[in-house]
């Protein structure tokens, strides 16, 4: 199998980013997919880092790509600053053309980005699937949601 | 008017005035700028531009011989970093792309200054994506680089320039107390952010207010 695509995982609270991590790394199962945690500005401070993604970025890319999965507001900005930075924290330069920033949700993007990464699929599918990660459990809701 | 005290040109001293200043405001005005963030938003806007912009200033002070490119890096670099909120990655490109804009030169002259800053606006655009009228700190920023063209278009020196670009940020604050938001966490009450000032837009008007009152 080829190397896996690597993950990033943005959250303002370092806590929420650790807990869906460690929820992820419970379908990855005994495949070896780099996930990689940017969240808060510190333990406790809640707070993007574009340098911190950075540096996440680099950690995990494997040659096969990186998928972010990000939570809300500046995450978003931060995630995209951090492309922009990949110099600076010495990348390699072709990261960025393989960093994929996911607009799928955070918990169930990253559920389903590490599954999908399990199995070897490629960088494109694992965002693709992530960012479709709320249709099962929109699917299964029915009508009912919006009543 | 200035008289001898005119500068044409902004150096490293005068970024690090103008970025202190900054600072000096952003502290003395913080619960003022958290409470505008509590109207409409997350109540983090003075926290954080006052933890962001305390870390710039420790690293002014560290590094006290950069250059203009090598110090308004490190103020875009320290920002993206330390504030946390969106006004990290928006302030930080701003100061990442006036660096860019100085590239080996010593100092701006009045012409190069309006076009780094108009350099550092057009990387807040591109990050945030965000247009004059959708409440953000653009509403500030846009007509007070528009202002400091003008004003040197004209004929007018850095001071006045400068003068006319911080009458424009007020300007540009004060008119968004009416609008509804349409970017940002402010964006999710719709009608309700309608009311209440931007804090974005005026920590910006701080920033425009500090660099008339240091530079030039």
């Amino acid at each position: 199998m080829s190397d896996p695509v690597g993950i990033v995982v943005v959250s303002h609270s370092r806590a929420l980013g650790r807990a869906a991590a460690d929820l992820a790394w419970e379908v990855t199962g005994d495949a070896d997919v780099p996930v990689a945690v940017a969240a808060g500005l510190d333990e406790t401070t809640m707070g993007t880092d574009a340098a911190a993604i950075a540096t996440a970025i680099v950690q995990v890319d494997r040659g096969a790509g990186v998928v972010v999965l990000m939570d809300l507001g500046s995450a978003v900005l931060s995630a995209e600053t951090a492309l922009d930075l990949l110099d600076e924290v010495g990348a390699d330069p072709a990261t960025r053309g393989r960093t994929l920033l996911c607009p799928g949700p955070l918990v169930e993007g990253l559920v389903v980005a590490a599954a999908t990464a399990s199995t070897g699929a490629d960088r494109h599918r694992v965002s693709a699937d992530a960012a479709a990660a709320l249709g099962p459990k929109r699917t299964h809701l029915g009508e009912s949601w919006d009543e | 008017m200035g008289g001898l005290r005119v500068a044409e040109t902004v150096d490293s001293a005068a970024l690090g005035r103008w970025l202190r200043a900054f600072a000096d405001e952003v502290s003395e005005h913080a619960d003022e700028l958290t409470a505008l963030d509590s109207a409409i938003g997350d109540a983090d806007h003075g926290a954080n531009m006052r933890r962001g912009m305390a870390a710039v200033v420790a690293k002014l002070d560290g590094a006290p011989d950069a250059g203009p490119a090598a110090l308004l890096k490190s103020a875009g670099m320290t920002l993206v970093s330390t504030v946390g909120g969106a006004s990290g990655p928006l302030y930080g490109t701003l100061f990442l792309r006036m660096a860019t804009a100085a590239g080996d030169r010593e100092e701006f002259d009045a012409a190069g200054f309006a076009a780094a800053l108009r350099a550092g606006l057009d990387g807040v655009v591109a990050r945030g994506k965000a247009a004059p009228g959708d409440k953000t700190m653009l509403d500030a920023l846009v007509p007070a680089v528009d202002a400091l063209d003008a004003a040197l278009s004209d004929g007018a020196g850095l001071r006045d320039a400068l003068r006319a670009a911080a009458t424009a940020a007020d300007e540009g604050s004060d008119a968004t107390v009416p609008l509804v938001a349409r970017k940002g966490r402010a964006s999710y009450l719709g009608e309700r952010s309608a009311g209440h000032r931007d804090p974005g837009a005026t920590s910006t008007a701080l920033l425009v207010n500090t660099a008339a009152a240091t530079l030039g």
